[in-house]
């Protein structure tokens, strides 16, 4: 059973960001810190359309909440959460939003760094790019 | 033995539907690829796939057993 910090989410992000980060609070908390990914509108010079995320959810939120517990153990966390989007999103849409709160600025910093990267290795999501050109395509790996 | 096997991104654009029920005999992980992957033509070989049973990452050539959900992983791009 997970813990519940990540959250596969199939509606506009926006509003849960706006509560979840509303939340994280703690009076020990020096330093909150936030990486938002976003729909860019090219990839390696390909203009992009929009986006489809696609997730293996029970396992996307159960690896997903591992990632987040050994970022709250290497960095000493006070809190971490994550929240990923599936579905259709246009550019500029936030994809996924993770938050980290901690006592000083290197280990939050630290801790958003270390999430972000492992979510591009380990959590089952995928990402389909639909091109201004008509294509589209399933992105394989890390980009 | 039954197992049901789930697919995402281009392997599900080649099968054709998000998860089915598979009949095999005693056999791994590995073996349950090759047998699909006859059937459908899957975009990605084996090499570039992990998989999944009950929704964990588990080795190739752990034996399956009767009842297990099993997923081929393609080279995730989420964040």
């Amino acid at each position: 059973m997970g813990t519940g910090r990540f959250r596969i989410i199939d509606a506009a992000l926006a509003p849960h960001i706006t509560r979840a980060a509303t939340r994280m609070e703690s009076a020990a908390a020096g330093a909150f810190s936030v990486f938002e990914g976003r729909v860019r509108n090219e990839h390696r010079g390909r203009a992009v359309l929009r986006l489809d995320y696609q997730a293996y959810v029970p396992m996307a939120e159960s690896e997903g909440d591992k990632v987040l517990a050994e970022a709250i153990e290497r960095f000493g966390l006070l809190d971490a959460v994550c929240l990923h989007r599936v579905g259709r999103l246009e550019i500029g849409e936030p994809a996924v939003w993770i938050g980290v709160l901690a006592g000083h600025r290197d280990a939050s910093f630290g801790g958003c760094r270390y999430v972000i990267d492992e979510i591009k290795q380990r959590v089952p999501i995928w990402k389909r790019e639909y091109y201004m050109d008509g294509e589209s395509d399933w992105i394989q790996g890390a980009g | 033995m039954r197992i049901e096997v789930l697919y995402f991104a281009s392997l599900r654009d080649a099968s054709g539907v998000e998860q089915e029920s598979v009949e095999m005999p005693e056999g791994d992980a590995s073996q349950l690829f090759d047998q699909l992957n006859a059937r459908h033509g899957f975009a990605l070989p084996r090499e570039r796939l992990r998989v999944a049973v009950n929704s964990e990452f588990a080795d190739w050539h752990r034996p399956l057993t009767d009842g297990d959900e099993v997923a081929f992983i393609p080279p995730v791009s989420g964040g």
